[in-house]
């Protein structure tokens, strides 16, 4: 089936499915969100216990989202995997290891003669909610902002001289951390983060079962969500606004365009409908559990995260297609990479997608078992019955 | 000023073993313990007998401590091949990245989901379906390391690819031929049964522990059992695979095969040293020859090893270096001037390419094709040979650990399970001792397994194609030093922790509570 695709074809479909699995990626972050809110929620040893054993239930499941998301960038656009990692190493660095020291918190946090005490697992738990959220959006922003860097294939055979035989080259010192110190980037990670925050708020709002805690979710909804709009409309109107990364579709030349992102915006209107519907469900899902929170709050997770899944999702169509370049380099603009130079040969994308031919498959059982153990709401008497606790 | 930054090279391949040794610490235990939870669990669920659920749920906790850890580390090693092995994600990732990818839709998600059940699904879901997610937790850490066991294969033995000038990188033209190659399933049933063996190692030593203590015998007595028949099956296996490796070893990666033997000029029925002393020749200074003694030998049983022919004629270090007519063997002064003839044509064609030059970039395309298998050791055209052989006593000494090991495993197997079922093996403390102590001996003889392969390899990161120098990112080597110390304080550190809850969580030994109101039957 997909042989009879095109080459550009099967490109565009691994950048739906890379931008699907980011989307679902950023959603997933409730988790790291839901991390940093633990001591402004839980008052109490037992009610912070609730806390981290609603995230602890799902973090692994964030966790392998952003490994897939790795894998399949890898498999289906190598020269992304190659030029973004090696160059911007340390955001990636702090990234992993953000990511490091979440995996081992949760099973270690309340064992017995854990080397550290529970108080530092909690404190891994929030570098991981306040670092992962803030570096990933940042390192997401520069799909629209740029790095500066170059690639010369030529490089590989370079057998003597001062430099070494490597494709892919960085310009910047500080190897990607000085994508934190700009400020479009930065608006773009704390969206991210707040929104984290908002989403973790309302995931609480569907799993526990404590009054005590509600109150103090519903105060932090309101705190959270005016920080997460702001940068949000910051971050969306610098974007549709600046400057942008086009291809020429005959030369494959990469050159500047003024309000390329808008451009983009008017000439997909299917994606400006997502976008625009992503945006009302986020806002829905945050309105009503705070109009009319006894009754309505359960629901709120279901609507923001699935208009989260939509704005991400158009976003990085936004980055890629109608001709974009989705990782510009600001130093040589012809060392941009697309999705058509830097993805991977027709055969392999053809063996890759008859694998993402699973994908539903697992997303049903997923669903099937989490029903299965998440059929009601937790609150701390449970959790002191429960055998396994975090 | 040097053309390759060694030092950064050095750093980036530190960096990756370290990552890579420290996740090794965690991995097999998941793979093997997985399965033998799963057994213990089919036998509560099969006989009804709540100790089998106790057992099945003491090990779990055990599963679950190890598991966190073997998440964590895991994560940066595929994150690596593109912060510290760029060139290597763009000229191999068409191939390599599949696997990758694969494994994150195919096994990750299978063990993330079902672990959540296993875990905390005992009084929510149905006995039968908590069983089938304890299986499926295992076949999906098993299915993970069948994915990167192929990537790792594929390294070892390029299978399924071709180069293309145009885009400078292989690329996949057969993913059966990836998937299916020989050393790709000899490597991963090799690697998954020694990992088993090491887990049926830990659960007899940990339970060895508790008859020492005179503590929960029926609970110990049980484990023993179902860890030794596991352990003696996956022994036949390993001993079957472990010949296996050695064959594709001597097929594909001679000069691997002559470190790990020590094998300094080839010959016909080579014989085989059991045990040696290695000491460097002080009269060689040009290729890195190491004397044996106090050695014990088998006569021909390295060609019969190698080739299945007591006759056959295994090639050495200085045959390959230097090369050997009589055998077809070309020295590596003429593999790295036709590796060089390869690289530089590359350039040709894609200059002639460039000014559309067609005859001028197809004689190129010829030249380079004709040499393409050398291509690697073009980067050592104007190099020292001693850089492509890799360290001798290291994968000498290595490889006899790690069998020497092996055997004793299985004498440990056969004694404890006959005893167990004899019901004597509470009186026998020196076996139970031995049985403790095997612990650590099975972790380093999974960890050598490692190095042998890996260490055997060097300096190919892809055999023949690409070296290490030329796969690493360009970045500062201080940038990978602070990394890899970080990396060594954060791992060391969780390590640390962990073994301490392992230790208290088997101190505390398997839950009582849990099974008041159930009849335990002996």
């Amino acid at each position: 089936m997909f042989e009879t695709f095109q080459y550009i074809t099967l490109q565009q479909y691994w950048w739906i499915i890379v931008s699907l699995l980011g989307a679902i990626l950023v959603f997933l972050m409730f988790v790291q969100g839901g991390q940093t809110l633990i001591y402004t929620l839980g008052k109490t040893e037992d009610e912070r216990t609730v806390l981290v054993n609603l995230l602890g239930r799902k973090w692994e499941f964030t966790f392998t989202t952003l490994v897939t998301f790795g894998g399949a960038f890898f498999a289906s656009f190598p020269l992304f995997y190659s030029t973004s990692f090696g160059g911007a190493y340390w955001v990636w660095i702090l990234i992993l290891i953000a990511f490091v020291v979440q995996a081992v918190a949760y099973e270690y946090r309340t064992k017995p003669n854990n080397l550290f005490g529970k108080r530092l697992y909690e404190i891994l738990l929030f570098i991981n909610g306040l670092l992962g959220t803030i570096l990933i959006g940042t390192a997401v922003a520069t799909f629209f902002t740029g790095s500066g860097f170059s690639v010369n294939k030529m490089n590989l055979t370079l057998l003597t001289g001062n430099k070494m035989p490597i494709i892919s080259e960085w310009t910047g010192l500080a190897h990607g951390l000085e994508a934190a110190f700009n400020l479009q980037n930065l608006s773009l990670g704390l969206t991210v983060f707040f929104l984290a925050r908002v989403l973790a708020l309302l995931y609480f709002m569907n799993r526990v079962n404590n009054t005590k805690i509600m109150e103090r979710v519903k105060k932090q909804l309101l705190y959270n969500a005016i920080p997460f709009v702001i940068f949000f409309l910051t971050f969306t109107i610098w974007l549709l606004f600046s400057k942008g990364f086009a291809v020429n579709p005959t030369t494959k030349e990469v050159f500047i365009e003024p309000y390329k992102y808008l451009h983009n915006l008017i000439a997909m209107p299917a994606v400006a409908i997502l976008f625009l519907i992503g945006v009302l469900l986020v806002l829905i899902g945050i309105i009503r559990p705070l109009m009319c929170f006894e009754k309505c709050s359960t629901k709120g997770i279901w609507a923001t995260g699935i208009g989260t899944i939509l704005n991400v999702f158009s976003l990085f169509l936004l980055a890629g297609f109608n001709n974009t370049a989705y990782y510009p380099s600001t130093f040589d603009l012809q060392s941009s990479l697309t999705i058509e130079n830097s993805s991977s040969s027709f055969y392999t994308l053809t063996v890759m997608s008859y694998v993402s031919l699973l994908v539903p498959f697992v997303i049903a059982y997923i669903w099937y078992a989490w029903r299965s153990i998440d059929n009601k709401k937790i609150d701390i008497q449970e959790i002191k019955t429960e055998t396994h606790v975090y | 000023m040097e053309h390759i930054d060694f030092s950064l090279v050095d750093w980036s391949r530190a960096q990756f073993a370290l990552t890579a040794l420290y996740h090794w610490l965690f991995v097999p235990l998941t793979l093997g313990l997985s399965f033998i939870i799963a057994f213990m669990e089919t036998q509560y669920v099969r006989t009804g007998n709540p100790e089998w659920k106790r057992i099945t749920k003491f090990w779990m906790t055990l599963f679950g401590v190890n598991f966190a850890i073997g998440v964590a580390t895991g994560i940066i090693l595929e994150f690596e091949f593109g912060t510290n092995w760029s060139n290597y994600s763009w000229f191999v990732g068409d191939i390599f990245g599949a696997p990758l990818a694969i494994e994150g839709i195919m096994a990750f998600f299978l063990e993330s989901t079902f672990i959540a059940v296993m875990f905390f699904g005992w009084n929510k879901v149905s006995k039968k379906f908590h069983l089938l997610s304890t299986w499926l937790v295992a076949i999906g850490s098993n299915l993970s390391a069948l994915w990167i066991l192929v990537a790792n294969a594929w390294m070892q033995y390029p299978a399924g690819m071709k180069f293309n000038p145009d885009t400078a990188r292989n690329e996949m033209v057969n993913f059966w031929d990836v998937l299916f190659s020989p050393v790709a399933l000899n490597k991963f049933f090799h690697t998954v049964t020694s990992s088993y063996v090491l887990s049926a190692v830990f659960v007899i030593g940990v339970s060895a522990w508790f008859l020492l203590k005179n503590k929960e015998q029926l609970f110990a007595k049980k484990s023993i059992i179902v860890a030794s028949i596991f352990g003696l099956v996956t022994s036949f296996l390993i001993i079957i695979t472990g010949d296996g490796s050695a064959k594709n070893m001597a097929k594909y990666q001679p000069m691997k095969f002559a470190a790990m033997e020590n094998l300094y000029t080839g010959r016909q029925n080579a014989p085989l040293a059991v045990i040696g002393l290695l000491q460097k020749d002080k009269t060689d200074t040009i290729l890195d020859k190491q004397n044996i003694s106090l050695k014990i030998e088998i006569p021909s049983l390295l060609s019969i090893m190698a080739f299945q022919d007591a006759n056959a004629y295994v090639p050495g270090i200085h045959d390959l270096v230097n090369g050997n007519a009589e055998h077809n063997i070309l020295s590596y002064k003429e593999r790295s001037d036709k590796g060089k003839i390869a690289i530089t044509s590359l350039a040709e064609y894609k200059n002639a390419k460039k000014t559309g030059n067609d005859s001028i970039a197809n004689a190129a395309l010829t030249k380079l094709n004709e040499n393409y298998p050398h291509f690697g050791y073009g980067y050592y055209a104007n190099r020292n040979v001693n850089e492509l052989i890799p360290n001798i006593p290291l994968t000498f000494y290595s490889f006899r650990i790690m069998v020497g090991l092996g055997f004793h495993f299985i004498a440990l197997f056969l004694v404890v399970w006959i005893l167990a079922k004899k019901d004597k093996l509470e009186k026998k403390r020196f076996i139970l001792y031995t049985a403790l102590w095997s612990i650590p001996l099975a972790y380093i003889a999974s960890e050598l397994g490692w190095v042998v392969t890996e260490v055997g390899r060097q300096p190919w990161v892809i055999q023949d194609i690409l070296p290490t120098i030329a796969a690493v990112s360009q970045i500062k080597s201080t940038s990978v030093q602070i990394t890899f110390w970080l990396f060594f304080v954060i791992f060391t550190g969780l390590l640390i922790a962990e073994i301490k809850i392992m230790l208290s969580q088997i101190k505390k030994g398997p839950e009582t509570e849990l099974i008041e109101n159930e009849i335990r039957i002996n």
